[in-house]
């Protein structure tokens, strides 16, 4: 391992990261969205049932 | 700020990335991809089972990320030719915006993503359709096939033609005839629908090094087989009725598109070598997109109009 070093991003950089970042946790937020809505669908009202 | 390591930093061809989220999803071929969603769920549509909406959406969802997917695959291998043809000179990878092991990530990354999706929330025969299409576009055409040989787009076409295959077995679970003429429509579509594209960037395409058939046949060898592929691909845009698949109307309208796709192929054909302008190639190009997007649009308005029928009380 080397000694890290901090790089201070230019503005575009920065601006590129942010728009990454926000798209990254847009898509992230629906993958979660459509594994919730189609687990209930999948499952139906079964889903409800807790008895063992 | 970041933290990267020293050594990667002094390391030469290293530096940040500028890329925004939009030159990601340029990498998507986001045109492309329209033809494949529309494609792919005229297929959905057409089957003869009903799916739960939702579930119809997260399937869309999937087929228009993987071939998004095979979209990035493709810009990543092909930036060297990209970057010499103007047509493409502007994509995210040759123009240098999005580095191109970042649009190799990208593209493995989806194509895993779109699989699994499909496969846990839909069915897995049509994840592995899924699969296959992004590794016969990405590997058999991309890699294999484009710099090799002038059938290049011929045998690498079926991977732009199996979206209403895998948007049909999302809905049933299976593949039928009928799904498969939808495939060979396309199928068949394709060569004329490029090579009319490749008449009159031929140029382009000799400067990138890609065999495509006016490089290497010649023009007037491309305009008998844009001929040839368009006499094939017109009555087979008639078999859905013929086979009793779709209404009359749709008949009718794929006759007419059929008629109209001859007739364009038919003016390439008459082209003198002495045209620089090549009009009529620049036409067939054009209509060819209108001619499959009738087609398509024509089966889904028939699809709809024959579950509507089917309706208790209709």
């Amino acid at each position: 391992m080397t000694e890290p070093e901090m790089v201070t991003l230019t503005e575009s950089q920065r601006k590129a990261r942010r728009s990454r970042s926000i798209a990254i946790g847009l898509g992230l937020a629906l993958l979660v969205v459509i594994f919730y809505v189609a687990t209930i669908i999948k499952f139906g009202p079964a889903i409800l049932d807790r008895t063992f | 700020m970041a933290l990267v390591e020293k050594s990667t930093l002094h390391d030469g061809g290293f530096r940040m990335s500028e890329a925004t989220a939009g030159d990601f999803i340029a990498l998507l071929k986001p045109r492309v991809m329209s033809l494949v969603v529309f494609t792919a769920f005229v297929g959905l549509m057409a089957a003869p089972v009903s799916i739960n909406p939702f579930i119809a959406v997260v399937a869309i969802l999937a087929i228009a990320i993987g071939a998004g997917a095979s979209g990035a695959l493709n810009m990543w291998y092909d930036a060297d030719i990209d970057a010499v043809m103007t047509r493409t000179a502007k994509r995210p990878v040759p123009s240098g915006r999005v580095l191109p092991g970042e649009a190799l990530g990208f593209g493995v990354i989806l194509s895993i993503l779109s699989v699994l999706t499909l496969g846990v929330l839909v069915n897995w025969v049509s994840a592995a359709l899924l699969a296959f299409t992004i590794f016969f576009y990405a590997v058999v055409y991309t890699i294999w096939l484009k710099r090799w040989t002038p059938q290049n787009i011929v045998i690498g076409g079926a991977a732009g033609a199996f979206p209403p295959i895998v948007g049909w077995a999302a809905a049933t679970g299976s593949i039928t005839l009928e799904s498969v003429i939808l495939f060979l429509i396309i199928f068949l579509w394709t060569p004329p629908h490029f090579w009319a594209l490749a008449l009159f960037k031929s140029e382009d395409y000799s400067r990138a090094g890609v065999p495509m058939m006016p490089n290497v046949a010649g023009a007037a060898s491309t305009r008998r087989q844009i001929f040839a592929y368009t006499l094939l691909t017109a009555p087979v845009g008639v078999l859905p009725w013929l086979l009793g698949y779709t209404s009359v109307a749709y008949g009718v309208v794929a006759i007419a598109l059929g008629l109209g796709f001859i007739w364009y192929a038919w003016k390439v054909l008459l082209m003198p070598d002495s045209d620089r302008t090549m009009k009529p190639a620049k036409a067939m190009f054009g209509y060819s997109l209108l001619y499959l997007f009738g087609i398509f649009a024509a089966y889904l308005a028939d699809s709809i109009v024959e579950r509507l029928l089917a309706m208790p009380g209709v």
